[in-house]
């Protein structure tokens, strides 16, 4: 019986693919495990490109255990995956053959997959709050600089300011000043009172809670400032960053001078694969992000589409793993492949319940670096909110009011703002809170804005080349 | 202007790559193998690329640098001599390479 079926399709090789990939293996399928970075591992465990010596405690500090295991795994599972790196999933077009067909672009050629099943396992990226300057070279996002010290061995700049909210912001401002980097300061726009409220749900992972405390302590006694309940107003420069001006919490104004900025608000989840494939999304309160729907086990309403990991809901890397050995057992059921020993609705029901800590603990985080709405909403109408298209808050604020734009993608028709290159990834998020202002309504009615097709640009050479391949198969 | 400018980005580690020779706006400069495009340019300079809009009621031109560093953002697309776009952050240098950014050209 699964002999006759297609392979199943898994996007995205970081640690909730990597599981997944490891539980199909185990029941005698060969998935195709596809990923647009040249190697595994996904963000947290970002693999640093060959001739890099560095071990994998001072990449990883704490998780590197955790890291070696998930490249041990993913490594025993070569011979036995189709494992596709360097390759984009640009397209999704559901139903034509099977549950679809996905167009692929690697190095610069396009091809098409059809599918019967997929696991999206897309991940996340930082969810930002733009600030006037926040265009200047040396801004750069959280996510970002950790990517540079990861997989370059390079800091941002000589004298880096961290700013926004979460746990990656003591995290990668410790990593920094461990590496050698000077930090010119921490500024964490949640006040010490939530983090306070907060210990009770964080206590549902007593280790991550001691790990972030470990590193405000250690920046601390290194004489980094760490500042709480920061109101940030600009970065400063001409032709790069010469300071960061922010307001403390009794109203005194602040210029930390610096070269560089590193600027993120916690992580907004990779779903546009699952717009695209047509799940419907639901709004997520605690994530604050519409995201697509499914059920306790990873399965979309759409036949065949599964999600898992950080991509339906940042959960953090530990539950990804959970949750793409989940998604796995709930694909592996509907596809009626034997289980051996233990039935797979048992094993879903026993991962359930661990993945319930990561969620106590999410939310007890959400009350310790919550995030700041309001710096979005608020936002001065000449500060520039959209990169791609240069498109400020006040433009949008125009098409809500002048053009009567009732959502996002109206008020996106009318001001261009979430149709750039980026397709919304940085601006999306505030440009959201932007509107629900203007509206005058809770976020959650200010609409979702629609991903398009291709995800990310296309090399020429790579749209020419699918052009030519659909003119052939008509 | 053949005198190293300042960078943006800060070499912490890895130092011991092979050198190799990229040709960043008529002016060879040196990265190291295993480097991005993004790395290459901007540990010998602080501009990627010049934005096509304004900013923060600036005029258009403005200088730009990347900002994701993981593909994300397209803030950081340059243009090879060959005539390819390609996104710095996700392109590796090579030796020999032509690239324009837009920038003091
Ligand atoms: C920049 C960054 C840094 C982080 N650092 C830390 C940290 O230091 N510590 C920590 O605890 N947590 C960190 N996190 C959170 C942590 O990375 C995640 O919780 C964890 O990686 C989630 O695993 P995942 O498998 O769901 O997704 P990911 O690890 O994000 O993997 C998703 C993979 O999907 C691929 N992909 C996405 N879309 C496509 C597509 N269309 N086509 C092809 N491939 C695609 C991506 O290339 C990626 O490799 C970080 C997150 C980010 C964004
Ligand atoms: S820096 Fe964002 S895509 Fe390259």
């Amino acid at each position: 019986m699964v002999a006759e079926r297609l392979p199943p399709v898994i996007v995205g090789a970081g640690p909730a693919g990597t599981r997944a990939a490891e539980t199909l293996v185990h029941a005698g399928l060969r998935p195709i495990v596809i990923d647009e970075a040249p190697s595994n591992g996904g963000q947290i465990y970002r693999r640093q490109p060959s001739g890099f010596t560095r071990p994998g405690k001072a990449l990883y500090g704490f998780e590197a255990s955790r890291a070696a295991a998930l490249f041990g795994a993913f490594d025993r599972l070569a011979g036995s995956i189709d494992h596709r790196p360097n390759t984009l999933v640009w397209s999704i077009r559901p139903g034509s053959i099977g549950a679809g067909l996905m167009h692929l672009v690697s190095s610069e050629r396009a091809n098409a997959l059809p599918f019967d099943q997929v696991i999206f396992a897309t991940g996340a990226t930082d969810r930002v709050i733009p600030l006037p300057g926040w265009t200047l070279p040396g801004v750069f996002t959280l996510g970002g600089a950790q990517v540079a010290l990861k997989y370059q061995g390079c800091a941002i700049g000589q004298r880096t300011a961290f700013v926004g909210t979460g746990p990656l912001l003591y995290l990668v401002a410790y990593q920094y000043a461990k590496a050698g980097a000077k930090v010119a300061a921490v500024l964490d726009t949640a006040p010490l009172s939530a983090k306070l409220r907060a210990l009770p749900g964080l206590s549902a992972n007593a280790q991550a809670t001691a790990r972030g405390l470990y590193y405000l302590f250690w920046l601390r006694s290194r004489g980094v400032p760490v500042q709480l309940g920061i109101h940030p107003l600009a970065i400063e420069g001409r032709d790069g960053v010469t300071a960061i001006a922010w307001r403390d919490p009794h109203g005194g104004s602040h210029a930390t001078p610096c070269d560089a900025v590193a600027m993120g608000y916690g992580l907004r989840s990779e779903t546009q694969l699952a717009d695209l494939a047509e799940v419907p999304f639901a709004w997520d309160a605690l994530h604050r992000q519409w995201l697509p729907t499914r059920d306790a086990a990873g399965r979309t309403p759409v036949a065949g589409i599964y999600l898992a990991g950080d991509g339906g809901g940042a959960l953090g890397a530990d539950a990804a793993e959970l949750a793409g050995e989940r998604v796995a057992l709930a694909l592996l059921q509907d596809r009626g492949a034997a289980d051996n020993g233990r039935s797979h609705a048992d094993r879903i029901a026993a991962i359930n319940r661990r993945l319930d800590r990561y969620l106590r603990f999410r939310r007890g985080l959400e009350r310790a670096f919550p995030f700041p709405a309001h710096l979005a909403g608020d936002l001065a109408d000449e500060t520039l909110l959209c990169r791609c298209e240069g498109i400020t808050a006040g433009e949008v604020r125009r098409a809500v009011r002048e053009f009567g734009a009732h959502e996002i993608n109206r008020a996106k028709a009318f001001s261009r703002v979430g149709m750039g290159r980026c397709q919304g990834r940085m601006c999306g998020p505030a440009a959201a809170e932007i509107v629900a202002g203007a509206l005058g309504v809770p976020i959650e009615q200010a609409g979702r804005l629609r991903a398009q097709a291709p995800v990310k640009p296309l090399p020429m050479a790579a749209v020419l080349d699918d052009a030519a391949a659909s003119a052939r198969h008509g | 202007m053949t005198s190293k400018p300042r960078g943006q980005f800060v070499r912490l580690a890895e130092t011991g790559r092979r050198p190799i020779t990229l040709t960043i706006d008529g002016v060879a400069r040196t990265a190291l193998a295993g480097d991005t495009l993004l790395t290459a340019i901007l540990v010998n300079g602080r501009c990627v690329r010049r934005s096509e809009f304004g900013g923060d009621g600036a005029v258009a031109g403005a200088p730009r640098a990347g900002f994701c560093v993981m593909g994300a953002c397209q803030d950081c697309w340059v243009s090879l001599d060959d005539g390819r776009r390609v996104r710095a952050c996700t392109t590796f240098a090579e030796n020999g390479m032509k690239v324009r950014t837009a920038h003091g050209g």
